[in-house]
């Protein structure tokens, strides 16, 4: 059947169609639809896991019990997977295992860069990279059969412009592998030393053989345009960018399967054009590879290492052409993402602001808080890493930084990579501030569940953990609960709780207003006689409220009514209206 | 045919993914190659948010870049600005007179522009401009914005009225089936 559908919809699809049966993912944009898409299929057993290294181990767990197997992740969850991924390139599968990574060139929803290709290189797996929706189904179809046939795990690239990219996919009918049977097998599955010196030599004698395969692989595709003189190698969305432009008028090598890359088929296809380049957003990976088998293309002297292509690229390096256009003279102001109306995270925000706090941040919506006018963030490095910094912070700076610093963190991510920070803080002693700031939701991502919230990926219940009892089980005897809405009892918590002699835990504890269990109040208004126009409510930086002829207003379609902005109001110029006929 | 490029863009929020996917279901549904390209995430949380449509014979980039786009729907004046210079020489904007303050000139670090679509239309761009949010809560709900763009959009393509209705009720959850074909009918004829 025909259908449309996103890159990371496809992967499931293909997931589905190659009878797997166990998916384990932490969500990360642009990955996380993959595992969402998935769970819609009753066939597959789907969970959000607490990070990236335990999905992973999930899914291995899940081959060697003989069951076909997949996770995914975005490019800087693969950091937290590479352990296990390097030592299973050494064990090999039982079942086939797909571990899907979603690079973000250009940086739409992520904190760094980072190229994956690297990780398969370094790791000694295969990698596919897929153009578009119908290959990203193709291939993690075929993933299976290449991961049995060599006894690997195989990864598999997407990026933003392809996981978030409709495009038509042929769809087919799931296969329904029978679970194989489990064989102990002590040599290839217990990686000590001793039998992990002889993997070793199994693994590279794998990218021998795979390099052979790759070079006259379904992976590929080779296009030779007559009488041209150009020859463009390439993989995955960039592909497209060079047929947009040059369609069938320049010979194309393009790469599906990345690592490992043949050798002879590609100084055979350099051997017919006269000008060999490389399109590839990111690292020079495939320029490397051209340059280690003895040929000389050009790629990075041309195009950039950094950020995304489009066609206009191509066009304009290889073409020197531009498309004309109009545009107002009007400097158009930017319009950067900032908490919604009603976010929970705000109010913490504005206590932090106003008590002038050091704020060690980490990875999630409340990112945003970094943004003005509330610019309540000192850093943001990696999931976790606000709690283990506020650590070092203060061992570094001592008893009075320890009462000026806070760090931020959220449920999930403190789920994620949290945790081990904060017992590091009882077990090695700083009398360190951390704020669990609890929206019961993983909300950056779109809302998946995660172990604090109750219920799992099929919205079922589920097992719910008790932060208040896991912190102090963690070794944190003051952990108090605060409502971010109420701005006077979080600057009372936090007072007290930087005060303290000893590490302390504030849950500011409030629903993503997204949440559908969740329902706004009538939006405030602004009663424009009582304004004196001190902009107070302005510091809060919450997009309903803006100053129109010099008086507060607020915009009824955006606001909830959570009353933060009230209780900065000396005035009492914002109130309930009286009548909900706006909404 | 050549292919045709249509960008959706707004604010994120104002519910331009719903608007893509109906476009996208609907061409489909017609027999063309079809390519819509989104970005979720950060960029949803009250930013700019930016849909590239495509369709044609072969669809190849999922992307429009600049002086490409045929048609620029907009769901806010100052993203019809943003955004102009994606326009085709000769292409049309499509627009929300709707004002929506970003941070900037919430916190006075900026301004928002008066008469920014005047200006537009000076500079010889073809700009149609709609109360849509009125429109959206004559029919029933402010949300409504996005389909009754969708209407106004529908007067410059060849499909006939059923068509996209057609794609309307498979797109949309059941019971805002109704509201959003008032909502696209108000656009269509308004």
């Amino acid at each position: 059947m025909k259908q449309l559908l996103i890159g990371n919809a496809a992967v499931a699809r293909g997931l589905y169609e190659a009878g797997v049966r166990v998916v384990s993912s932490y969500p990360g944009t642009p990955s996380t639809e993959i595992t969402e898409f998935a769970a819609k299929y009753d066939e597959i057993y789907c969970e959000w896991a607490p990070n990236e290294k335990v999905a992973t181990e999930v899914a291995f767990g899940a081959s060697l019990a003989g069951a076909r197997s997949a996770c995914a992740m975005k490019h800087v969850g693969l950091n937290v997977a590479a352990d296990p991924l390097f030592t299973m390139s050494y064990t090999g599968v039982r079942a086939g295992m797909l571990i899907c990574v979603a690079d973000d060139p250009a940086m739409h929803s992520s904190q760094n860069e980072q190229d994956s290709r690297h990780y398969a290189i370094a790791a000694k797996v295969p990698m596919l990279e897929p153009a578009d929706s119908s290959e990203a189904y193709n291939f993690a179809k075929a993933a299976f059969e290449l991961s049995e046939k060599y006894d690997t795990p195989v990864m598999m690239r997407m990026c933003t412009r392809i996981a978030h990219c409709q495009s038509i996919v042929d769809t087919g009918e799931r296969d329904n592998m029978d679970l194989l049977p489990y064989e102990k097998q002590p040599e290839k599955y217990i990686m000590m030393p001793g039998y992990a010196k002889k993997k070793h030599p199994v693994v590279e004698k794998r990218t021998e053989m795979l390099t052979a395969f790759a070079e006259n692989c379904d992976f590929n595709k080779v296009f030779i345009a007559p009488g041209s003189e150009i020859g463009i190698v390439t993989s995955g969305t960039c592909y497209q960018y060079v047929k947009e432009v040059f369609g069938d008028t320049v010979s194309v090598y393009k790469l599906g399967l990345i690592n490992p890359m043949p050798v002879k088929s590609l100084i055979d296809f350099a051997g017919k054009v006269k000008r060999l380049i490389v399109v590839e957003e990111l690292d020079p990976i495939i320029e490397n590879h051209l340059r280690n088998i003895g040929l000389e293309p050009e790629g990075k002297s041309l195009f950039s290492n950094i950020g995304e292509f489009s066609q206009k690229d191509i066009k304009k390096i290889l073409l020197d052409k531009d498309e004309e256009k109009l545009c107002a003279d009007t400097p158009v102001p930017n319009r950067p993402p900032v908490m919604c109306p009603g976010c929970p995270h705000r109010g913490i925000y504005y206590v932090l602001a106003k008590m002038k706090l050091t704020v060690l941040g980490d990875i999630g919506c409340y990112t945003l808080g970094a943004t003005p006018p509330l610019c309540a963030l000192d850093s943001t490095l990696c999931m976790g890493a606000s709690v283990s910094g506020i650590h070092g912070f203060n061992k570094a700076r001592g008893a009075e930084s320890e009462q000026k610093t806070v760090c931020v963190i959220g449920d999930s991510t403190f789920m994620h990579s949290g945790m081990t920070g904060l017992v590091n803080i009882a077990y090695n002693a700083s009398d360190s501030v951390v704020i669990i700031l609890d929206n019961s939701i993983t909300g950056m991502t779109g809302h998946q569940q995660n172990p604090t919230t109750g219920y799992n990926i099929k919205g079922d219940p589920a097992a719910k953990v008790d932060l208040e009892k896991l912190c102090g089980a963690l070794g944190i005897n003051r952990v108090r609960v605060v409502d971010p809405y109420d701005l006077a009892e979080c600057e009372k918590a936090v007072k007290e709780e930087l005060a303290a002699r000893e590490p302390s835990v504030i849950i500011s504890r409030r629903p993503c207003m997204l949440l559908k269990y969740v329902k706004a109040k009538p939006a405030l208004i602004v009663d424009a006689d009582k304004c004196r126009s001190c902009k107070s409510c302005m510091r809060l930086g919450c997009p309903a409220l803006s100053i129109k002829n010099g008086k507060a207003a607020i915009d009824f379609t955006q606001c909830v009514g959570c009353g933060v902005c009230e209780q900065l109001c000396a005035f009492d110029a914002i109130k309930e209206a009286n009548t909900d006929e706006n909404r | 045919m050549k292919t045709v490029n249509i960008m959706i863009v707004g604010v994120g929020g104002q519910g331009s993914l719903l608007a893509s996917n109906l476009l996208g279901h609907l061409l489909l549904k017609e027999g063309y190659d079809v390519k819509v390209s989104e970005v979720h995430g950060m960029s949803q949380r009250g930013g700019s948010v930016v849909t590239y449509v495509r369709y044609g014979d072969k669809v190849y980039s999922p992307l429009v870049s600049e002086g490409e786009a045929d048609y620029i729907i907009s769901f806010e004046k100052l993203e019809a600005a943003r955004h102009a210079p994606m326009l085709k020489l000769g292409g049309q904007i499509v627009v929300n007179t709707q004002q929506i303050d970003p941070m900037p000139v919430i916190t006075g670090a900026a301004t928002y522009p008066d008469g920014i679509l005047e200006e537009l239309k000076a500079k010889g761009i073809k700009v149609d401009a709609i109360d849509a949010l009125s429109l959206a809560k004559k029919a029933g709900s402010v949300k409504a914005v996005n389909i009754v763009l969708m209407g106004r959009l529908s007067n410059y393509f060849p499909f006939n009225e059923e068509v996209w209705i057609k794609a309307i009720e498979e797109t949309v959850a059941p019971k805002f089936a109704q509201m959003n074909k008032t909502a696209f009918l108000l656009g269509r004829s308004n």
